[in-house]
């Protein structure tokens, strides 16, 4: 096995936290993720990981817990998205849009006084592109703290919201408190995303969010059954990503390993090309007449 | 100085007048997605020694035919999302190969304005032109089919080709743009000024020539702020361009209520 597992992985202490962390916040971002792919805010999703960045950087410059950085600010974020009008889906784009290059210059700034005042070199690659392997293994209950908070917010919520992003329309008329319903899951989106920022750094946090859950919504149809594909395909890719990337050290020469974060997108995107393949297709009883979940949701009208 | 002035101007003159149709059409996630892949791009160059120009551009120009490839058969911004994704842990993995020091990447994601020397104001102001001409050239078609699309496939006007041009267009102005303002600022350059130009008027050449004029008022200030600051000019176009786009929105509130 020693071909596949190199020296040291089992017993490596890095190694078991990143293994405990990554596969919680895959588990969160795969459930999160689904909605986000069904109700089209992939966009959103996205700039509240640069939001995070923003945050996640701030936290370093008072000396803060990097976790309390990226969640904190996230859920100011997504209120302020929330406020200047992401519900409507013209100028949703703009909102969300505006908030993006107001967050990155915020982040400019606390990245660049990261490094001149406070004098620490690395500040900007670990806030960015993460490092699972660093994390203190005493930041491990909070992880599991957040991930039940945004876990059991999604739960609570998930009729109405499903209703709701299904068909705004109807859901209203039912009763539903469609803006209220949208905030909250913001806030669950925030959280996920500060979550995963910290396991594989804010930019990319994206591809734990997006990657395995739209792959699911091409696989099934149900949103409850990609919940769970989901979670699979997200602890599986970030379990292959953090082994390929202890043994990245070992290939070639170099004695330098490849960060976590590369191996875990490549997984998950030549598993979103995967699933689009006819044979899978076939497999799973989808047809390309079948207009899948993730192209359009489907709404009760038509 | 004077290079960065100049430079700084030719930015903003193609940010202004190709942000106008990233808010008309509502790209604003692709606007953000091409810059970071142009920064992998950069970082690869870099590793392999090559110009950080050709790098930039065969990035930017891979980002933009990914996106309109995926997301011909996917959601549109799941494909975005996923194209971004890519470029950037591709950037992730260039980086931890080559030595580079930290401030050089941190100045390409949020820029490095003040270092800029004269030979490289040449190939940008080229490039500016080039884009400024693809424009003009795709006017007409382009704005018929970014606010009427089904009108403008009844006049033949592919609404798939005109994405696909669009994203170009996109690619080329963002290699321009990025080792001036950065991967990550670039964007509040194309979102900012254009957003707060529409809300002031509805005429759409009116609209481009506003949005120029915000987009050089915000670059010039940011360069003067971040030289007697010495915080980085990312941050001041960030600011800027949130504020201007704040003062719109309540400018157009203020005439509704009159």
């Amino acid at each position: 096995m020693h071909w596949v597992f190199e020296p040291g992985f089992f017993s490596s202490q890095p190694v078991h936290v990143a293994v405990v962390v990554g596969g919680v916040v895959a588990v969160v971002s795969g459930v999160v993720g689904v909605f986000t792919v069904v109700r089209g805010q992939s966009f959103a999703g996205h700039t509240l990981t640069d939001v995070s960045t923003a945050g996640g950087s701030g936290a370093f410059l008072l000396g803060l817990n990097p976790l309390l950085g990226f969640v904190g600010i996230g859920v100011v974020g997504a209120g302020t998205m929330d406020l200047i009008g992401v519900q409507r889906v013209r100028g949703r784009d703009l909102a969300t849009g505006i908030v993006l290059g107001a967050a990155t210059g915020l982040a400019a700034l606390f990245l660049y006084l990261d490094t001149t005042e406070r004098a620490t070199t690395g500040a900007t690659q670990q806030i960015l592109f993460g490092d699972i392997f660093i994390v203190d293994p005493s930041t491990i209950p909070v992880v599991v703290i957040f991930s039940v908070i945004a876990l059991g917010a999604v739960a609570a919520i998930y009729r109405p919201l499903l209703l709701s992003s299904m068909s705004s329309d109807i859901a209203a008329a039912q009763g539903v408190p469609v803006r209220l319903v949208g905030l909250l899951f913001m806030l669950a989106l925030a959280v996920s995303v500060g979550l995963s920022s910290l396991a594989i750094g804010s930019i990319l946090s994206t591809a734990l969010l997006i990657g395995p859950a739209a792959t699911a919504l091409r696989l099934t149809r149900r949103v409850g059954s990609a919940m769970v594909v989901a979670s699979v395909i997200g602890v599986g890719a970030t379990w292959l990503g953090v082994l390929l990337a202890y043994d990245s050290f070992y290939w070639g020469s170099s004695q330098q390993s490849l960060p976590v974060s590369f191996f875990i997108v490549m997984v998950t995107f030549a598993l979103y090309l995967a699933s689009g393949l006819p044979v899978v297709q076939t497999v799973t009883g989808r047809r390309a007449s079948d207009r899948p979940t993730e192209e359009e949701p489907r709404s009760p009208h038509s | 100085m004077t290079n960065a002035w100049v430079i700084a101007t030719i930015v903003a003159v193609i940010a202004g007048v190709v942000g106008f149709f990233v808010v008309l059409r509502g790209s604003a996630f692709p606007a953000h997605a091409i810059p970071n892949g142009a920064f992998a791009g950069a970082a690869g160059a870099n590793l392999l020694g090559a110009n950080t120009l050709v790098g930039l551009g065969v990035f930017s120009l891979l980002a933009a035919l990914g996106i309109g490839r995926l997301g011909r058969r996917g959601r549109h911004d799941v494909a975005t999302a996923l194209a971004l994704v890519v470029m950037l842990a591709l950037g992730a993995a260039f980086l931890s190969r080559s030595s580079e020091y930290e401030p050089v990447i941190y100045s390409l994601l949020f820029g490095e304005v003040l270092g800029v020397s004269s030979t490289e104001i040449f190939p940008v102001a080229v490039l500016g032109l080039v884009c400024i001409a693809a424009v003009i050239f795709l006017y007409r078609p382009l704005m018929l089919s970014s606010v009427v699309p089904e009108i403008a496939e009844a006049r033949g006007v592919r609404a798939d080709r005109m994405e696909m041009a669009f994203l170009v267009v996109l690619a080329a102005a963002t290699t321009i743009t990025v080792p001036v303002v950065g991967a990550l600022l670039i964007f509040s350059l194309m979102i900012g000024p254009p957003a707060a130009a529409r809300s002031f008027t509805d005429r759409p050449p009116l609209a481009i020539l506003l949005s120029v004029g915000i987009a050089l008022v915000t670059v010039w200030a940011a360069i003067a702020s971040s030289y007697e600051s010495n915080w980085p000019i990312g941050f001041f176009v960030g600011a800027i361009g949130a504020f201007s786009y704040a003062v719109g929105r309540g400018w157009a509130a203020w005439r509704r209520a009159a």
